[in-house]
């Protein structure tokens, strides 16, 4: 007896659901008492954003989870998606005292279970302002963009998020795997912002559906928060055979049901050993993928993934092959994947940035068989679209002051993973979020003395 | 192994932990499985007319997740009949010929009254009485319990009708309830009694539900004080043992309760001088087996110091506690901050920044980290930043040498004084 499609689904649908459970309310009772309510406590500190941690803890101990969200969300207004996709041991937890005595506060656990009090009580934790007669275009509603659409919503402007997906939210909606940040969180955030009176306009696309200057033309400022586009070529032959797929494209697949059956029974290489090819891998796995693989042409030590991520993948089963450079994808007599081609690599001296380069070993070519091959060596960025912008940018990097967020074009900010990159910015959401607040508060100030009021 | 026997005005018990007069000690079930158990003795549930109890009858307070701080109760005097309660006692003593059987007992403000159950009681084979002058609710409208025990005539006459007809030792036991408890005590030595036992409970109301408004508890939503004990009141109490310790006046053995939670705490009020302690909110919260480690911990503290006796530590610290007058002015502490230690939280800044005397500087040494110093000459030594430290070892209170002599309040002011008149006689 062959089993139903519904019950596939729900069997999936397992595999994605929320692999960190949420603190029990004792648990999080307990956790809050053992915060030390530190004075300048180092984890504020930490936090991009600036949360004030101890107080919205405290908060949790009193009882008061109205005043715990709001202190969270105030400062981030993504603060419920950075709950659970902070590296927080990189961050607040990492800076937290009682890593010098005990172990460190579960500040991102605590946060969720703030943020999730919220969400499930359908609190409504701000107000917009007193219109001020000024209106702001933002370009990308993702997390720096609705950062800043938030701020500039609540000091009285006029603001217009335009988003090229179906849903606003950009990475946290699409991009990160649903086992650690479902959607509803992100859409939830996406509402709060748009219960001020922002509106986003969705499956619109700047340069393509409405040109870019006819923003600049009707709104007293524009934001760019465009971010970055799809994985690059391999430049490999064999690119565009069936079975090739993008990992950010295969992750955004599994964000909503039902789920595609592409990957059930296949054999899976993934390329590259960030956090995206970290995603790709557990994403195929919970897709029902027989054998998952990580090629990466470094080593162990060079990978960019968090350590976290590694482990994680690595208890799914995924296994990782270490200087393995990709030379060729191989396909059958239909075009589809049957292998890939790599040869050994191996390290050489570290060059001036620290970072080991790889060589070819002679003769050392071989074939991996697999069915999929799942691409994630970074992305790419909207590159023709930022230069007929006209403003300074270093090869797709929109430059800018970092003080202000402030570009080239004084009317233009920018902010997000579109600013992220060649020594500029912070990859992280929780970094798009301080950005987007910071475009916000520079924009109002050069704004201030043409008020009306 | 130390010799933890304790003879409390010639009543005798294996060790000196006892279960106080209270809901632990309604039964001779109870009695004989706290006996087994390995308590030393018993104050029985107080003996006198049966009452008629409420359903609701308890309420705890919690502290930032620590649950029974405290603990507040409304329920009477035993609610069984008296005959039934004294054959349960004359069983548990035939069971337990070596433990303590402590009748507590509370009748009307009658010689007649304490004659009668001062018989019935000592009938049944107890090693002693309690007269329970401190129960300060509900009984206490009708005249009994700390409105006997609040009035110090009371407590005399009371004591010595009880003693007229008693043959065993008479324990008074004594409320909070008064601002100064000696008052009370004197009269029960007065009296004639053998021996003074304390604290009862504190008038408490413990909560207000803010959700419904009602007093917590309330029994139909409607609310009446009642009697507050557990952790929270052992300074308290403590501080109450002491003042009749080192008064000369009631030179009787003492019971030492109220808040007694665990061995170190027993040792607190023997050093302060209880011949032994009684127990009831800390047996409430975890059952009769935590006197295993009261006594194992007990021991063992005697055992390490060389000390043979539990008795040899009775009324220790009693010298040492004095009136403020007494202490010497120019002794002088100070903070100091161990940076190694230190793990930044800056709560000893804080708390002396704003509430106390500015005295705790946040630094950078010279590698850039975060650093607390103490500025000595501007710290009073009130030990606040050693309180609020959430580390052990990262600030201790250091004894500075003076280059004055030793000076109390009271030898300034007589020295005052005697130079004035070294004036007017001039």
């Amino acid at each position: 007896m062959s089993t139903s499609e519904p019950m596939i689904q729900r069997e999936i649908q397992k595999r994605f659901n929320e692999v960190t459970p949420p603190l029990t309310n004792q648990e999080a009772f307990q956790e809050s008492q053992r915060c030390l309510y530190c004075y300048d406590a180092p984890c504020i500190q930490a936090c991009p954003t600036g949360i004030d941690i101890p107080t919205f803890i405290k908060k949790i101990a009193s009882g008061n989870m109205k005043g715990s969200a709001k202190t969270i969300m105030t400062a981030n207004p993504v603060g419920a998606s950075c709950a659970r996709v902070c590296p927080t041991e990189e961050l607040c937890e990492g800076a937290c005292v009682l890593n010098h005595s005990t172990k460190p506060i579960l500040i991102g656990n605590l946060q969720r279970y703030a943020t999730d009090w919220a969400i499930k009580n359908d609190q409504v934790l701000f107000k917009e302002g007193q219109p001020n007669g000024k209106s702001v275009a933002i370009v990308g509603g993702g997390p720096a963009g609705l950062s800043a659409a938030r701020e500039l919503a609540l000091l009285g402007y006029s603001v217009t998020v335009y988003e090229a997906e179906k849903q606003a939210g950009g990475l946290d909606t699409y991009g990160i795997v649903s086992f650690r940040l479902p959607k509803a969180i992100s859409l939830w955030e996406v509402e709060q912002i748009e219960n001020l009176g922002v509106t986003i306009k969705t499956g619109v696309k700047i340069g393509i559906d409405i040109p870019f200057h006819e923003l600049l033309s009707t709104n007293d400022r524009v934001i760019l928060a465009i971010g970055m586009a799809n994985v690059p070529d391999l430049q490999i032959p064999g690119e565009n055979a069936e079975g090739v797929y993008d990992a950010i494209e295969l992750v955004k697949m599994t964000k909503d049901a039902p789920f595609p059956s592409h990957l059930k029974d296949k054999k899976v290489v993934v390329i590259g050993a960030g956090n995206t090819a970290i995603d790709g891998a557990t994403c195929s796995v919970r897709l029902g993928a027989e054998n998952v693989k990580i090629l990466y042409r470094r080593s162990e030590q060079e990978m960019t993934a968090y350590d976290f991520e590694y482990e994680f993948a690595k208890q799914d089963g995924v296994e990782f092959r270490w200087l393995t450079q990709p030379v060729e994808i191989v396909t059958n007599k239909s075009g589809q994947v049957t292998g890939m081609k790599c040869v050994k690599m191996k390290l050489s001296e570290a060059a001036e940035d620290g970072r080991r380069r790889t060589e070819p070993i002679p003769n050392s070519e071989f074939l991996i068989e697999c069915d999929a091959i799942v691409k994630a060596i970074g992305q790419k960025r909207h590159l023709s679209f930022i230069e007929d912008l006209g403003i300074a940018h270093n090869d797709g990097v929109i430059l800018i002051n970092p003080d202000t967020m402030e570009t080239s074009n004084p009317k233009i900010y920018a902010c997000g993973d579109v600013i992220f990159g060649k020594g500029q910015g912070e990859a992280m959401v929780v970094s798009a979020a301080q950005q987007g607040k910071t475009a916000a508060y520079h924009m109002h100030e050069s704004l201030k003395e043409t008020y009306s009021a | 192994m130390a010799d933890l026997r304790t003879n409390l005005a010639g009543i005798t018990s294996p060790n000196p932990f006892w279960l106080a007069s209270a809901p632990p000690t309604n039964s001779g079930y109870q009695v004989q499985r706290a006996f087994e158990a390995g308590w030393g003795g018993a104050v029985w549930k107080t003996l006198g007319d049966p009452i008629l109890n409420v359903s609701s009858r308890y309420a705890a307070v919690h502290f930032n997740g620590q649950r029974v701080a405290g603990f507040n109760n409304i329920e009477l005097i035993t609610d069984r009949p008296l005959e039934v309660n004294l054959n349960e006692i004359y069983e548990t003593k035939k069971k337990f010929p070596n433990h303590a059987v402590v009748a507590s007992l509370m009748v009307e403000p009658n010689q007649d009254a304490w004659h009668e159950i001062v018989k019935k009681t000592e009938a049944a084979g107890v090693d002693g009485l309690e007269l329970n002058f401190g129960c300060p609710h509900g009984m206490a409208e009708r005249g009994m319990g700390s409105a006997s025990g609040q009035v110090p005539e009371l407590v005399e006459k009371q004591t010595y009708w009880a003693k007229e007809a008693a043959e065993t030792p008479v324990i008074v036991k004594l409320t909070p309830n008064i601002t100064d408890i000696t008052a009370t005590a004197e009269a029960a030595v007065r009296g004639g009694a053998d021996a003074v036992s304390m604290i009862n409970t504190i008038n408490s109301l413990a909560g207000v539900d803010i959700d419904t408004w009602r007093p917590i508890p309330h029994v139909g939503g409607k609310g009446a004080h009642g009697g507050y004990c557990g952790p929270a009141v052992k300074p308290i109490a403590l501080n109450m043992v002491s003042e009749c310790a080192r008064n000369s006046r009631i030179n009787v053995p003492i019971s030492g309760m109220g808040g007694v939670s665990n061995w170190q705490n027993a040792i607190e009020f023997m050093l302060m001088g209880a011949s032994n302690v009684q127990i009831c909110t800390a047996a409430m919260h975890h059952g009769f087996r935590i006197v295993e480690d009261l006594i194992d911990g007990l021991s063992t503290y005697l055992d390490e110091r060389g000390i043979l006796s539990v008795q040899d530590i009775i009324g220790k610290s009693v010298p040492s506690f004095s009136d403020w007058g007494n202490l010497d002015l120019n002794y002088k502490v100070v903070a100091r901050i161990n940076n190694d230690v230190c793990i930044n939280c800056n709560k000893c800044h804080i708390a002396c920044e704003d509430t106390s005397h500015q005295c705790i500087d946040m630094l950078k040494d010279p590698k850039g980290h975060a650093i607390l110093q103490v500025r000595e000459e501007d710290c009073v030594g009130c030990n606040l930043c050693s309180i609020v430290c959430p580390v052990d070892g990262a600030i201790d209170m250091v004894e500075l040498k003076s280059d004055l002599p030793p000076m109390t309040w009271n030898e300034r002011q007589s020295l005052i004084t005697s130079l004035k008149d070294h004036k007017v006689t001039k």
